[in-house]
């Protein structure tokens, strides 16, 4: 690993605020991506700002029909939070997927987000269920945030602090991890909002990252069942094609999640 | 480089770092603390898991900075007066290791499992919970022995 200097900054403002003084300065959360990135040199900042234990950006809050995450929140307090899991229970369960225990004692939502890996779960929950990110500039909501792999609407030097999630009727999970890595070769989270609404977001298949599914989403609003999904054909054209799987077996994979995850709260 | 302060296996300790030591380097290289292990790059092996403040994690993904005021346990400081722990004992009495390469990853790690889930472990339990704990010589069977009968003797103590 090349050189850095590391800060421990109080509050946002000073996070910010030592991100615009560095030459070429990174955020820090749970270091779970960012530190395994710059053992290897893919990344060398000039400044490591460690945003984990900042006050503002910890604490879970439920209040009517919203539940507000800080960003610094790990996956393992997510998974174990008696809040989360009374409120969404399939995000507190989605958290707890992730990775393994020692990741999750570290890796944050915000870090998850910001990086939004193509094959990270937590993009899939934040679509479907229509999340706002708060950073330190502004609210984006969630179908503006993600913009094609290891990409978001985040500016150079924008810190998230916050994510605020609506209460849905219901919403399942579904995952089917690749066996070697623990990613999502497909994670489809389906829910229901009180409106009616029906929002699917998928992860781990598309070569574009996370997205909303409309046929999956028309699917369910016909019907709310495994049954209505089943006779619906995904196109392979934008999936991913690996070692790990062709792009039809990633398309059958997100079928197959969505009809698991229906019928686990049908 | 920075000076922290950090309790490692009970005692107090002070090192001088650079911001870009990993923890694991600073156990190893510098506090001799080798039972500690790096088995890979990519933070997937779990060969380097301790305690942090009661916690398991790869202490070759955080800065040995970011543990400035922490209380750090590693393999080297599970054994009580002298005698093993009961999960150390158990995996010798089950033969849970072969080369012992990851043997104290998957010890601190079982002892997190029985803090956060009690010690009444099922096999699919343990098994999903090593997803971050590589053996390459074992195939598991016996890990997984030694840490069902590691955690119901820590019940027991
Ligand atoms: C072995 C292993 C298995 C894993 N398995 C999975 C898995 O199954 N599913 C999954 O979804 N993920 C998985 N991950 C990734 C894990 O969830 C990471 O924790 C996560 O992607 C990044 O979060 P972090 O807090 O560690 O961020 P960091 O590594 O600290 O940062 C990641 C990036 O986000 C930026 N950043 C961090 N916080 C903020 C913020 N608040 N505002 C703006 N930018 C910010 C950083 O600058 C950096 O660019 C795995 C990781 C490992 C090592
Ligand atoms: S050395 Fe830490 S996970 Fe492999
Ligand atoms: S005993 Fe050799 S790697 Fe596990």
């Amino acid at each position: 690993m090349y050189e850095t200097t590391y800060h421990r900054p109080a509050s946002v403002a000073e996070a910010v605020s030592l991100f615009s003084n560095a030459s070429d300065g990174r955020f820090l959360a749970g270091g779970q991506t960012l530190i395994p990135t710059m053992k290897q040199r893919l990344a060398a900042p000039s400044d490591v700002i460690d945003v984990g234990k900042i006050a503002e950006m910890r604490g879970i809050e439920v209040s009517g029909d919203t539940v507000s995450i800080g960003a610094a929140m790990t996956h393992a307090e997510v998974a174990a939070s008696e809040a989360v899991r009374g409120a969404i229970p399939a995000l507190a369960g989605m958290a707890g997927m992730i990775g393994d225990p020692a990741v999750r004692h570290r890796g944050t939502l915000g870090g998850s987000l910001a990086n939004n890996d193509p094959a990270a779960d937590y993009p899939a929950g934040v679509l479907a269920l229509g999340a706002t990110i708060h950073t330190d500039k502004r609210e984006i909501a969630a179908e503006d945030f993600f913009q094609g792999m290891f990409s978001t609407a985040l500016e150079d030097g924008e810190v998230i602090t916050r994510v605020v999630f609506q209460v849905p009727e219901k919403a399942a999970y579904a995952k089917f991890r690749n066996p070697a890595s623990g990613y999502a070769m497909a994670g489809v989270f389906v829910a229901r909002m009180k409106d009616g609404a029906v929002r699917v977001g998928v992860t781990g298949a598309s070569g574009n990252g996370v997205f909303r599914s409309s046929e999956i989403e028309q699917a369910l609003l016909g019907s709310w069942s495994a049954e209505a999904i089943a006779p619906l054909a995904i196109s392979p054209e934008d999936m991913l094609s690996d070692i790990h799987g062709s792009a039809a077996y990633r398309a059958n994979l997100v079928k197959v999640m969505a009809r698991r995850a229906v019928a686990s709260i049908a | 480089m920075s000076t922290i302060a950090l309790k490692v296996n009970g005692k107090d300790v002070s090192a001088e770092v650079e911001d870009r030591t990993l923890l694991v380097e600073l156990l190893r290289e510098e506090l001799k603390l080798t039972g500690t292990h790096i088995g890979c790059d990519t933070s997937q092996c779990g060969a380097c898991v301790v305690h942090v403040d009661g916690v398991a994690m790869k202490s070759c993904t955080m800065f040995a900075i970011q543990a400035d005021g922490a209380e750090i346990r590693t393999i080297e400081g599970v054994a009580q007066q002298g005698a093993l722990h009961p999960m150390q004992a158990a995996f010798a009495e089950h033969h849970g290791l072969q080369c012992g390469f990851c043997t104290p990853g998957m010890i601190m790690t079982a002892i997190d499992m029985v803090r956060r889930l009690g010690s009444d472990l099922d096999e699919a339990t343990i098994r999903h919970e090593l997803e971050g704990n590589i053996c390459r010589c074992t195939g598991y069977q016996n890990i997984v022995k030694a840490i069902q009968a590691g955690a119901r003797a820590m019940a027991s103590q």
